[in-house]
């Protein structure tokens, strides 16, 4: 795909997105939009680093609780306007990711992940024991009353999570195209020879990490409007963690595809077992259709499907 | 004149164990060097506290006149040192072109692109067009050396070092390496020659170093490195 195809195509995509708001379509989808395309961010966040370098990130949930505790400390120090929050979130998750990365990134395959589910756990009791943003108990946001354009905050809210999955895509796919990209692949592929040909390997795990990072956060700065009550087991939540990490697994690690795929299919499937079943399914569903998927299709929907594709063509 | 690379009594320790013990060698630009002892005497290592795959942790190491010993290694090997590995290390989900452009791309001593070697040049130099899209993880044993040596030349280094790059080769095979070294060296390309192949090691290097447990015991012309009693007795009593 052409990068300007790609550009127009991402752009299409928001512009229907807007377009959606004014049709009187129920809020509920808008609302539960939100949910899905908030996994896109994580996933292609999450690929960054698990899928492009190789490290993979059992701590996406503290990160996106950054995100959520950052805009919520800010709403409550300076009441900034959203764009505000995001952009001050990605920086202070950014941040956090670099120093993450700088202590740990020398730990390899499972230490590193092991790394960062313990980072996770200790931002959460930091922030369970911070009473200015809630502690342990938790604290309620107010939307504010009205927004302009938007018929309802929610639509607003699906508008700005569709713009941050947007453009975490384009970022993803921008980097997989770069020098930049060719070094993380390299790292993955085998690190050692990586850094002897003459990859930065510690530089470039470290840009990774921070806008990896940053990303998540910026997926969690507007979490607080949208669920009107946080508390950590809801900032923190498994479900984060979980997801960011199967669904590149399920669509594909070594393209900006995988994720995308991964988190529109069973973003959507979890959101539909929700209404129809009940959420506490989620995580089965999702741990059962990983393991299916490390069986059958190890790379992925996308490998798979090159894979089908080149033997259909080899007959 | 100043050696290309003095490496001043480099010491390595794995744990309580002593892989190298103040090591000196020097080696004079446009050399051909070869570097010899018996399994586990410390060649590899010797080689990893050069090129910066590790550090030593005592002694230290000179190139082109400037102290290298903290610079990690993809800053030496834009410093234009270059190495293969024993081991092969391609990136498997890459093909055999791809393989090579990461080195050109990152550690070329060039830094400008169009001073840089062509990647088809250097499949052709090495003998693996026929392989170009082939991915690196299909590759034999034997084309996997060669893919090594491909990405080493392939940065245009100053000082080349091969390690074991002819292990497993035929006869004739042995010929054509050997004939690569010795047209890149005539290209002003300094080389380290670390071979368990005698016949190339004797036909290829202008001097000879011997390791044995971490030491070195021997450093001169071939055939007086030959006949030298303590290299024949840390051979044979291998
Ligand atoms: N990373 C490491 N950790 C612990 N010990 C090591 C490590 N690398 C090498 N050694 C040990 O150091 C010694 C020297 O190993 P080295 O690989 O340098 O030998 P070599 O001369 O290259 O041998 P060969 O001819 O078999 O390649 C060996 O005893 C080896 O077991
Ligand atoms: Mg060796």
């Amino acid at each position: 795909m052409k990068g300007s195809v790609f550009f127009i195509g991402a752009c299409t995509v928001v512009l229907a997105g807007l377009a959606l708001t004014r049709l009187g379509v129920n809020e509920y989808y808008f609302f539960a939009g939100y949910v899905v395309l908030q996994f896109v961010v994580l996933a292609t966040a999450w690929n960054i680093l698990g899928g492009y370098a190789g490290y993979v990130n059992f701590g996406s949930a503290g990160f996106f609780a950054i995100g959520v505790y950052c805009s919520i400390a800010l709403t409550k120090a300076f009441s900034l306007p959203l764009p505000l929050l995001i952009l001050a979130s990605s920086i202070a998750a950014g941040l956090i990711g670099l120093a993450t990365g700088y202590l740990t990134l020398r730990l390899r395959g499972v230490f590193f992940a092991i790394a960062t589910l313990a980072l996770a756990i200790v931002l959460e009791t930091l922030v369970s024991n911070w009473s200015y943003v809630g502690g342990a108990a938790g604290t309620f946001v107010m939307r504010p009353k009205t927004v302009i354009f938007f018929d309802s905050y929610v639509e607003f809210l699906f508008i700005v999570m569709l713009v941050l999955a947007v453009s975490s895509v384009v970022i993803a796919r921008t980097i997989e195209r770069s020098r930049f990209g060719r070094g993380l692949r390299a790292i993955r592929d085998e690190e050692v020879a990586a850094e002897s040909m003459g990859v930065p390997t510690l530089k470039l795990k470290l840009l990774a990490t921070t806008l990896s990072g940053a990303l998540m956060g910026a997926a969690g700065a507007p979490f607080s409007y949208y669920v009107t009550y946080v508390d950590p087991p809801s900032a923190f939540n498994l479900s984060f963690a979980v997801n960011a990490v199967a669904m590149p697994l399920i669509g594909g690690t070594a393209t900006w595809l995988g994720p995308l795929i991964g988190a529109l299919l069973l973003g959507s499937i979890q959101q539909i077992a929700t209404v129809t079943i009940s959420s506490e399914l989620n995580l089965l569903i999702v741990g059962l259709t990983l393991i299916i998927f490390v069986i059958v299709a190890p790379d992925g929907l996308v490998g798979a499907a090159r894979r089908i594709s080149k033997w259909v063509r080899g007959n | 004149m100043q050696p290309l690379l003095l490496a001043k009594s480099v010491t390595k320790r794995f744990g309580g164990f002593t892989a190298l013990d103040h090591v000196d060698i020097t080696v004079s630009s446009g050399e051909r060097l070869g570097l010899i002892g018996p399994n586990g005497s410390g060649k590899t290592t010797f080689i990893n506290c050069i090129s910066g795959t590790l550090r030593n942790d005592s002694g230290s190491v000179f190139f082109d006149g400037a102290d290298i010993s903290t610079l990690p290694a993809h800053q030496r090997i834009r410093k234009g040192i270059a190495r293969s590995f024993q081991i092969p290390k391609p990136f498997p989900t890459m093909t055999v072109r791809e393989n090579i452009l990461i080195p050109l791309e990152f550690g070329s001593t060039k830094s400008k692109s169009q001073d840089r070697r062509s990647p088809d040049d250097v499949l052709d130099l090495i003998g693996l067009t026929e392989k170009a899209n082939e991915t690196a993880a299909h590759l034999t044993q034997v084309e996997l050396r060669k893919l090594e040596l491909a990405r080493a030349v392939a940065v245009d280094p100053k000082l080349l070092i091969s390690d074991e790059a002819m292990a497993g080769l035929s006869h004739s095979e042995v010929d054509d390496i050997l004939e690569i070294l010795l047209s890149l060296n005539a290209g002003g390309i300094t080389i380290i020659m670390i071979e368990h192949i005698m016949r190339a090691v004797m036909h290829f290097s202008e001097r000879i170093v011997v390791l044995d447990a971490g030491q070195k015991i021997a450093d001169g012309e071939p055939n007086t490195v030959a006949e030298d009693p303590r290299v024949q007795e840390a051979y044979l009593g291998n």
